[in-house]
């Protein structure tokens, strides 16, 4: 593995992208890119694989809806059935239309809370976790891409430096 | 770029001439200035508000809730009433955020922070008044399904008050979430501009060590437009679960279909007088007149025509069903009792005046422009919106099937004082949040900084490319940032660039030196760094053989054989001649 990254910052999101463009074309890896605010495009351009989140929260609202079923047939059917406005309660289906509520909003519950926490994990981030940012600009107006060496120092200074970066270094992989 | 292009014909959401590095500074302003004389003496009234509530509170609980105006036939008032009013109010926050995400509306990017504020804070002083007039507030817990010691009693999942602890917790948990996860990459903006130790230490904690990777933005994004949608459904399903306590109800007046609809689109309705009458202040006080402009204020005069609309409507179809259906059971709901004639013909005509009559002046388009009209409406909004609810509660309750008990309702002191206690609690909340928090969502601000910024529409009208327009000179002066680095990363060795400048020459006129730049390979970096050790001409590159090439990758100490490789020397003369 690369232990050497190159670091290029960019005060600009329109260079950054044609810089990744150009970066990809010549075949180098990027590493990283640190941005200020969600740059659109980015991901695709950098060949990042789309995020599967989306699909995890779908899951997790199924486990949601399967609690709040569970949870009113042994509540309400099972463990202590009553009759509450002349309605009985010994049959789940026919008294779910009473539950939809509670479906529903157990639905959104876990879906969007169990989605949230996966991204946190995912993407590192709790409180005491220290950033990562190599460099505090990032998150005000500046753009840094981390690209791995690989005994090319020469080739790809001059490469990004001709992309516009306004500054270029080499630095440790930490 | 073309990915920036937005119709001129759209108004600039941000006004001014902008760059990435001004968004940052204005957001991060009030938060790291000091509070004004008039913030304190705000904060102070706010805080003896809520001090004076919390006395109530107390009082109440201590005492019972018969301290309350409450009686046999009224035995519901002010306490739902502002209970519906808060999580009414509660409602604007969401639906900015996550309706108008969907829709893709851009100028929500200016005020969904402080709207989802909103809503939090809200709906936590409406969760306050179930759980007050539960008497004995420490025994709350109870409403949760739990496993308890009078064998299998459970809660009754067939109620819609039940459904309300259900859909308000999740509401309230998925809100803060939501408001959370947008506020990382803004906590973290503010942690890298702290100074002070203590600051840069609460916005890391904050933060959660937010570092703005690409794959990190990608989620991120992905998690704002499901959580959107999922958050969509639910603030619809809040209020409509709110008027199931009604609705399903056997209360002439409360039991009506109408109900839903009507409670949804009152509860935006209120939520964005809310919204109005705190942004109306902000953008004054925090000076974010750029970033909240009037198009803003007029965006949100447009929802609160069409939601006043819907009420409007709401009304009108309560009435014309009681008269037209002929159904004694419709007619008695409003007409026959005399809402509007009788004794409580004030509270009416206020909710109609308020709620009906006033925000029409808002189809003139001077009027919807007008911050000062705009602040009045949203007042008089706030005050109708508290009337419905008043009237809906109280005036149903009054006149009840059997006339013997008809009864009126006279709030004590302590039914005012917790309402004041909120209305002080969440100003509180809110000023505190003011100080603290980066109440402008700077970094989707930034998103849409080329698209709708004054500045740049201006430069792609004039047919220019926005790429290096954003830039700042306070943060990206080159020459500044490149001598930064260049003092950083070496350290002369005198020696050498004595020996070194002894083969090539001594030019010590900064004023007469060539661009280095335009030999091959060397950078805006790399000539600072010759010009550090002292080599400005083309002359003194031309001089360059293996030996000087040698002492320079010395010296600089990057890029070994670099120059070599490249031919300096060679390029240089080339240049000179």
């Amino acid at each position: 593995m690369a232990s050497k990254v190159i670091q290029a910052i960019y005060n600009d999101d329109d260079v950054l992208m044609m810089a990744v463009k150009r970066v990809k074309e010549a075949h180098h890896h990027i590493e990283e890119v640190y941005t200020p605010f969600p740059v659109h495009g980015l991901d695709k351009a950098m060949g990042l694989a789309p995020t599967r989140i989306a699909i995890t929260s779908f899951m997790y609202g199924c486990v949601g809806i399967t609690v709040a079923v569970l949870m009113m047939d042994f509540i309400m059917i099972e463990d202590w059935p009553q009759n509450i406005g002349g309605k009985p309660s010994f049959s789940f289906i026919e008294n779910m239309p009473a539950f939809i509520p509670i479906m529903f909003e157990l639905t959104v519950f876990f879906a969007a809370h169990l989605m949230v926490i996966t991204f946190y994990m995912r993407s590192k981030l709790w409180p005491f976790k220290k950033a990562e940012n190599p460099d505090v600009r990032t998150t005000d107006d500046h753009f840094l891409m981390e690209v791995s060496l690989h005994d090319n120092e020469d080739e790809l200074t001059r490469l990004l430096v001709d992309t516009g970066a306004v500054e270029v270094k080499v630095s440790e992989k930490h | 770029m073309a990915s920036h292009y937005e119709a001129p014909i759209r108004e600039p959401l941000v006004t001014g001439e902008k760059s990435y590095h001004d968004v940052t500074v204005d957001v991060a302003a009030p938060v790291e200035g000091r509070a004004n004389k008039q913030w304190w003496i705000v904060f102070s009234i706010a805080l003896v508000a809520f001090l004076w509530g919390l006395g109530c509170i107390i009082y109440t609980i201590s005492t019972g809730i018969g301290v309350w105006g409450l009686n046999k036939t009224i035995g519901w008032a002010w306490d739902i009433t502002n209970f519906v009013w808060w999580v009414g109010i509660g409602h604007a926050g969401t639906l900015i955020s996550a309706v108008l995400l969907l829709f893709r509306q851009k100028w929500r990017m200016a005020v969904n922070r402080s709207a989802e504020a909103m809503t939090i804070f809200s709906v936590v002083q409406a969760g306050l008044f179930p759980i007050i007039h539960m008497g004995r507030p420490w025994l709350a817990y109870w409403v949760l399904p739990i496993p308890n010691q009078f064998g299998s009693l459970w809660v009754n999942f067939n109620s819609p008050l039940l459904w309300d602890v259900f859909a308000i917790s999740t509401y309230l948990s998925v809100s803060l979430v939501f408001w959370w996860t947008g506020l990382l990459p803004d906590f973290a903006m503010l942690r890298d501009r702290a100074v002070k130790p203590f600051q840069k230490k609460i916005y890391s904690l904050l933060s959660f060590g937010w570092s703005g990777r690409a794959k990190d933005w990608q989620r991120f994004e992905e998690v704002s437009l499901v959580l959107a949608g999922l958050a969509t459904p639910l603030v619809l399903s809040v209020h409509t679960i709110v008027s199931f306590d009604f609705a399903t109800s056997v209360i002439p007046g409360w039991h009506s279909t109408i109900y839903p609809p009507y409670f949804v689109a009152g509860a935006i309705f209120s939520g964005f007088a809310m919204v109005l009458t705190l942004l109306i202040i902000m953008r004054k006080v925090s000076n974010l007149e750029n970033y909240i402009t009037r198009a803003h204020i007029e965006y949100m005069n447009k929802v609160i025509l069409l939601t006043g609309g819907i009420v409007s409507v709401a009304y009108i179809t309560e009435f014309f069903i009681a008269w037209y259906s002929g159904s004694n059971y419709e007619d008695y709901t409003y007409l026959s009792i005399g809402a509007a004639t009788g004794p409580y013909w004030w509270a009416f005509w206020a909710l109609i005046i308020c709620n009906f009559v006033v925000p029409q002046t808002l189809w003139i388009k001077k009027l919807r422009r007008n911050f000062m009209w705009s602040f009045i409406v949203s007042i008089v909004i706030n005050i109708g919106m508290w009337f419905e609810r008043f009237d809906i509660i109280v005036i149903n309750l009054s006149k009840g099937h059997l006339p013997s008990s008809w009864s009126m309702f006279s709030p004590t002191f302590v039914d005012v004082g917790i309402f004041l206690g909120t209305i002080g609690f969440f100003f509180v909340l809110f000023l505190l949040y003011a100080r603290t928090f980066p109440v402008i969502a700077q970094a989707e601000v930034k998103t849409i900084l080329k698209s709708s910024g004054e500045r740049y529409k201006r430069l792609r009208e004039e047919g220019n490319s926005l790429a290096g327009t954003a830039a700042d000179h306070r943060t990206s002066d080159i020459a500044e940032v490149s001598k930064k680095t260049s003092s950083e990363s070496i350290k002369i060795d005198a020696e050498k660039q004595a020996q070194l400048l002894a083969s090539l020459g001594v030019h010590d006129d900064e004023d007469e030196a060539d661009d280095l730049k335009k030999i091959n390979g060397i950078g805006p970096v790399m000539e600072k760094t010759l010009n550090q050790i002292g080599i400005y001409k083309y002359e003194q590159v031309s001089k360059m053989s293996e030996k000087e090439y040698n002492l320079l990758d010395e010296i600089t100490g990057a890029f070994p054989g670099r120059a070599q490789r490249d031919d300096w020397a060679g390029q240089a003369k080339n240049l000179i001649n």
